[in-house]
C-alpha cells in the first residue's frame, strides 16, 4: 500500500522554460518563417497566433546510427504466403522495416510544426523594428456619453420602472401599515368570541361595539392600496463619459510605377504597425484603403497591395476621396480617425499646392492624427515641402522618410513621440 | 465465482476509490510474490502528462531546448487529436513513481496501478540490469543536483555555452555507457567519487579565491604509442576523463548526461520484457480480481478492449504496422512461458525442457530477474510463439536486386528466427560500433574513433553534424575510421574544430 498524492494543483508549465529555449535556440529560422508568414497575412490578422513550420532537419538532434545500405536481416510478423527461398521485390522506400524507422530518425523532410503565440509572434514581428511598448502609449480619444445603471430613483419614466423593487416595497408597505390593525383585529375577534361564549344568545352593547370594530378594522386592512405611487422604484441611469472605441484607419497609397515591391512591403509593414498600434486602444477598427495614381479609389487589402498601376501621380486625389469618405461615413464626433500615407514622394508638381489646402483645410481639423512617410526617396520634391507648412501649423500631423526596413519601427516612434502623454 | 463484493460501479474514480484498488492489487501481487519498491501514486493532469513526456519521463530535468521541442511536437499533436497520451508513467525510483492521469475511467486507473505500480515495478526492482546499472534511491536526488547544477552553471557560464556543451553531450548521449562489461562496483565507489565531486562543487560555490584560479588541465605527456591502449566504447567517460581543453565545469555535465543515459540504458534494452512483464501482470492481476468478483463485467469489459489494443500486433503488411509491438511481443511470451509450466506439449518438452511441466511463478520470477530482451527472447521464444506471430525473416542485402526470406515459422526455420530475433534487439547490433581509437599526443592532439563495421552497414549522413559535436568536445580535430568486417580501413571522415 502506497502513498498517493494529488499533483494535478501543482504548475503545469514545468515546460516552460524548455520552450522558451527551444524558440531562442531557433530564432533564426522562426523569424523567417514569421517574416514569409508576414506577406502572406492580411492586416488584421496580423497578431492572431501563428502556426509555424520550421524545417525539421534544422533542429535536428544529430546521434550516429546507421544509415541505409548493407545487409540486414530483419524478423516480421503476420507472415500468410512466404516460404523460405521466396525472393520479394524491395518495396519503395527500403522495406517495411524502414518506415518505422525513417521518423524516429528525424529524418523526414515534414516541416516542425508549432503554435506561437500572439506575444510571441509580435516579438518576432517587432524584433528587427527594436522593441516596441505600446501599451504606454496613450492616444487622444473622442469622448462620447454612454448611459450606465446606477442604482434606483423615486421617480423617473414608466418603462423604467423597476418591478421587482416596486413590488418589494410595496410589500413591506402594506406590512407595516396593516401590521398594528390586524392585530387589534386578532384582539377583537378573540374578546368577540369569548364575549359570546360567555353571554351567549344576548346582544350586548359591548358586543355590538366589538362587532362594529371588527366591521371598520376589515374595512381598514381592505383599504390599504396593493401599490402605491409611493412605491414605485425607477432604474436610474447615469451617463458616463466613454471614450469612443471606434477607429478608421485611413492607408493611402500611392501606386504609381514607381512604387516597386519593396516600397510597397515597406509601407505594409508601416501600416501594420500603425493598425497593431491602434488596436491596443480601439476595439473596434474599420481599415480604409485608398491608392491612387492619377485617380484614386478605395480598393480592399488585396488589391491595395498587390495591384500594380503605371502612370503619373495625382496625391490629392486620394486626399479627395478620403476627405469624401470621412463625410459620408465616418463623422469626426464618433470616430477616431486615423490616416496613413506612403508615397515614394513623386508627385504632379501643380498639385502639391492643392494637397496641402485640401489636407490643411479640410482634413487635418478632423482626423486625430496623420502620418506621411516617404519611402526610399533620393530628393525631396515639392509634396515633402507642401507638407512641412501643414506640419508647422498642426501638432497632430508628422511625416518621416524612410529608407530601409528597419528605419520603420523608429520613424513611428518619432512619429508618434509627440502623442506620448 | 465467488460472492459479488465489487469494489466499484461506476466508471468514475476517487482517490478512496484508488486507495482501494492499490490495496487490492498490492495483496493479489503479494500472492504472486512480486517484489517491489514502496509505491507513490500520483494523478495529475493531461498537460502535466504532457510535460511528463517530454522531460524523458525523468521527473526533474534541466533545462534544454530539446525539451522545449519534444514538448512543443507533443502538445501539438494531442491538440490535433493525432495521438493520445500514454496512460501512465513510471519512475524507475524508490519509492517508485507512478503517474496516473485524471481523464482516466476507474478501470484505466486500476489497469496502470497493477501494470506501473506493480509490473513495472517488480521489474526494476529485480532485473539484473537495473540492479547493476541504476540506484533507484538516489536518482531523484541526482536529477536534482544535476538540475542545480546546470542552471547554477547557466548563471556563471551564459545559457549559450551551457546549451552548446549539453547538444554536443546529447549526441553521444548512446555512447556514454560501457556495454560490454558491468560497471564496476557502482554503488560504493562510484558514490564516494560522486561525493568527492560534489564537496569540491559546493566549496567552489562558498570560495570565492577559488573560481579566479584559472583551471586548464595539465598535459601530460606519454611515451605510448597508442592512447588508449585499448580502444573504448564510452566516448562521454573519455572525453571528460581526457578532453584537454574542457573546464571542469563542463566535465561534471559530461558526466551529468553519462549518468543519464546510463540510468535509461536498461531501459533500452529489456523493452520487451518490462513492458511483456508489466502487461502480464496487469492481465493477470485483474483478471484474479474479477474471478473473486471484485469487480464487474463492465469494468472487465472495458479493461480487455483496451488490454487487446495494447497488445495488437498488426501484421507486416499493414498500413498500422512499424515493426514488432515490444507490448504484444512481450506479453505473449510472458503468457506463453506460463502455459509451458502449466501445459507443456511434446514440444515444449522438447525446445524447452528446464521449464516445460514447472512452477510458473518461480519460473515467470527467474526469467524477469536474470534476462534483458536478447537473451530472454533466445532463451524462452518456443516454436508456438513463432507459429503464432507467423515469425518469418527477410535478408535485405544491397546487393542483390530482391530480399529474400530466409526464414519461416517452420521446423527448419524456428531456430534461425529466434537467432534473428534476438539479434534485433542486441543494442550493439542496433546502434554503430564505435570505439575511441587513437590520440594524437605528440602531435596535432587529433582524436581517432573507429567505427567498426557489421553487415557492411554505413553510418548515416547525420555523423557529420555528430563529428562536430565530439570535435566542440574535444577541442582538436577528430577523425571518424569506418573499419569492414576484415579489419581494412574503408574510409576516414575529419571534423577540424570551428575556431
Amino acid at each position: 500500500m502506497g502513498q498517493l498524492i494529488d499533483r494535478r494543483l501543482n504548475g503545469k508549465n514545468k515546460s516552460a522554460v524548455n520552450r522558451q529555449r527551444f524558440i531562442r535556440r531557433f530564432k533564426q529560422q522562426i523569424k523567417k518563417a514569421v517574416t514569409e508568414s508576414i506577406s502572406e497575412r492580411s492586416i488584421i490578422d496580423i497578431d492572431s497566433s501563428e502556426h509555424i513550420n520550421i524545417p525539421a532537419r534544422d533542429i535536428s538532434e544529430p546521434v550516429f546510427h546507421h544509415g541505409q545500405g548493407g545487409s540486414d536481416e530483419t524478423v516480421h510478423p503476420g507472415n500468410s504466403d512466404f516460404v523460405s527461398g521466396d525472393k520479394i521485390k524491395r518495396p519503395p522506400g527500403g522495406g517495411a522495416d524502414a518506415g518505422g524507422q525513417a521518423s524516429n530518425e528525424g529524418e523526414g523532410t515534414d516541416d516542425f510544426t508549432f503554435e506561437l503565440s500572439r506575444e510571441e509572434f509580435l516579438e518576432f514581428f517587432f524584433e528587427d523594428l527594436a522593441l516596441p511598448d505600446l501599451t504606454k502609449t496613450q492616444l487622444a480619444r473622442i469622448v462620447e456619453h454612454k448611459p450606465v445603471r446606477a442604482g434606483f430613483s423615486n421617480d423617473g419614466i414608466p418603462t423604467n420602472i423597476n418591478v421587482i423593487r416596486s413590488l418589494k416595497g410595496a410589500l413591506g408597505r402594506r406590512l407595516a401599515l396593516g401590521g398594528p390593525l390586524r392585530k387589534r383585529l386578532r384582539e377583537a375577534e378573540l374578546e368577540f368570541e369569548a364575549l359570546q361564549r360567555d353571554h351567549a344568545g344576548s346582544h350586548s352593547d359591548a358586543i355590538i361595539a366589538l362587532e362594529e370594530e371588527i366591521e371598520l378594522l376589515k374595512k381598514r386592512i381592505k383599504n390599504i392600496p396593493f401599490i402605491d405611487t409611493f412605491d414605485l422604484r425607477y432604474n436610474n441611469h447615469i451617463k458616463q463619459p466613454m471614450p469612443s472605441t471606434r477607429a478608421v484607419m485611413f492607408c493611402l497609397m500611392d501606386v504609381s510605377g514607381s512604387m516597386d515591391q519593396a516600397r510597397k512591403d515597406i509601407a505594409k509593414r508601416f501600416f501594420i504597425l500603425l493598425y497593431l498600434f491602434l488596436t491596443k486602444t480601439y476595439a473596434q477598427i474599420d481599415l480604409v484603403f485608398i491608392r491612387h495614381h492619377t485617380v484614386a479609389k478605395e480598393v480592399d487589402e488585396d488589391e491595395f497591395f498587390h495591384s500594380r498601376e503605371t502612370g503619373g501621380t495625382v496625391v490629392s486625389s486620394a486626399l479627395e476621396l478620403m476627405y469624401n469618405i470621412i463625410k459620408e461615413r465616418y463623422p469626426s464626433n464618433e470616430w477616431n480617425i486615423y490616416a496613413a500615407q506612403a508615397s515614394d514622394g513623386d508627385n504632379w508638381h501643380d498639385d502639391s499646392p492643392i494637397c496641402r489646402s485640401i489636407l490643411g483645410e479640410n482634413i487635418m481639423p478632423l482626423v486625430q492624427y496623420f502620418a506621411y512617410v516617404e519611402i526610399m526617396t533620393d530628393r525631396h520634391q515639392r509634396l515633402w515641402h507642401e507638407y512641412e507648412t501643414i506640419k508647422d501649423t498642426y501638432d497632430n500631423f508628422a511625416m518621416q522618410d524612410i529608407a530601409t526596413a528597419g528605419d520603420i519601427y523608429p520613424v513611428f516612434r518619432k512619429l508618434f513621440k509627440k502623442q506620448l502623454a | 465465482m465467488s460472492k459479488k463484493n465489487y469494489i466499484s460501479t461506476s466508471s468514475e474514480w476517487t482517490f478512496d476509490l484508488i486507495s482501494r484498488y492499490d490495496a487490492e492489487i498490492g495483496k493479489l501481487a503479494e500472492e504472486y510474490g512480486l517484489d517491489t519498491y514502496p509505491n507513490q501514486i500520483e494523478v495529475i493532469t493531461a498537460e502535466q502528462m504532457m510535460d511528463a513526456y517530454s522531460s524523458v519521463g525523468m521527473p526533474l530535468g534541466y533545462h534544454h531546448w530539446s525539451f522545449g521541442k519534444q514538448f512543443m511536437n507533443t502538445e501539438q499533436r494531442y491538440r490535433r487529436g493525432q495521438m493520445g497520451l500514454a496512460y501512465e508513467i513510471v519512475i524507475n525510483s524508490n519509492p517508485c513513481i507512478s503517474y496516473l492521469m485524471e481523464e482516466n475511467t476507474m478501470t484505466m486507473q486500476a489497469l496502470v496501478i497493477a501494470h506501473a505500480a506493480y509490473g513495472h515495478n517488480s521489474f526494476f526492482k529485480n532485473n539484473y540490469l537495473f540492479k547493476s546499472w541504476t540506484n533507484a534511491d538516489a536518482i531523484i536526488d541526482y536529477l536534482l543536483f544535476a538540475r542545480n547544477f546546470i542552471s547554477e552553471c547557466e548563471n556563471r557560464h551564459g545559457e549559450e555555452a551551457v546549451e552548446l556543451t549539453l547538444d554536443s553531450c546529447h549526441a553521444l548521449m548512446n555512447y556514454g555507457v560501457d556495454r560490454y562489461h558491468r560497471p564496476s562496483k557502482l554503488s560504493a565507489f562510484e558514490e564516494r567519487e560522486r561525493q568527492i565531486e560534489r564537496e569540491e562543487y559546493m566549496q567552489s560555490q562558498i570560495n570565492d579565491l577559488w573560481r579566479t584560479i584559472p583551471t586548464k588541465e595539465e598535459k601530460r605527456e606519454t611515451k605510448k604509442q597508442n592512447f588508449p591502449s585499448e580502444p573504448q566504447e564510452n566516448l562521454l567517460y573519455f572525453i571528460e576523463k581526457n578532453a584537454p581543453l574542457l573546464e571542469p565545469w563542463q566535465r561534471e555535465i559530461v558526466r551529468i548526461v553519462r549518468k543519464i543515459a546510463q540510468y535509461f540504458y536498461p531501459q533500452r534494452q529489456t523493452q520487451v520484457m518490462n513492458e511483456g512483464w508489466a502487461t502480464f501482470w496487469h492481465y493477470t492481476i485483474l483478471n484474479t480480481l474479477y474471478d473473486r468478483g471484485l469487480v464487474n463485467d463492465g469494468f472487465i469489459m472495458e479493461f480487455l478492449q483496451s488490454h487487446t489494443s495494447v497488445v495488437f500486433q498488426p501484421p507486416f503488411d499493414s498500413p498500422y504496422y512499424s515493426g514488432i509491438n515490444p507490448y504484444a511481443l512481450g506479453f505473449s511470451m510472458m503468457s506463453d512461458i506460463r502455459r509451458i509450466c502449466e501445459n507443456p506439449t511434446e514440444e515444449d518438452r522438447h525446445w524447452l525442457p528446464d521449464i516445460a511441466g514447472s512452477d510458473w511463478i518461480q519460473t515467470l520470477d527467474f526469467a524477469m530477474r536474470h534476462f534483458k530482451d536478447e537473451s530472454f527472447i533466445q532463451q524462452y521464444l518456443s516454436p508456438k510463439m513463432i507459429r503464432d506471430m507467423k515469425l518469418f525473416s527477410v535478408l535485405d542485402d544491397d546487393k542483390k536486386l530482391k530480399l529474400e526470406v530466409t526464414a519461416i515459422h517452420n521446423e527448419e526455420g524456428y531456430k534461425a528466427i529466434r537467432k534473428t530475433l534476438a539479434d534485433q534487439y542486441n543494442l550493439s547490433k542496433r546502434e554503430p560500433n564505435i570505439q575511441v581509437y587513437n590520440v594524437d599526443r605528440h602531435g596535432d592532439r587529433s582524436l581517432t574513433l573507429r567505427y567498426y563495421q557489421q553487415n557492411r552497414k554505413p553510418l548515416h549522413k547525420s555523423m557529420h553534424e555528430v563529428l562536430k559535436h565530439v570535435s566542440r568536445l574535444w577541442g582538436f580535430t577528430v577523425r571518424l575510421e569506418t573499419i569492414d568486417e576484415k579489419d581494412q580501413l574503408e574510409a576516414t571522415h575529419e571534423c577540424a574544430v570551428e575556431r
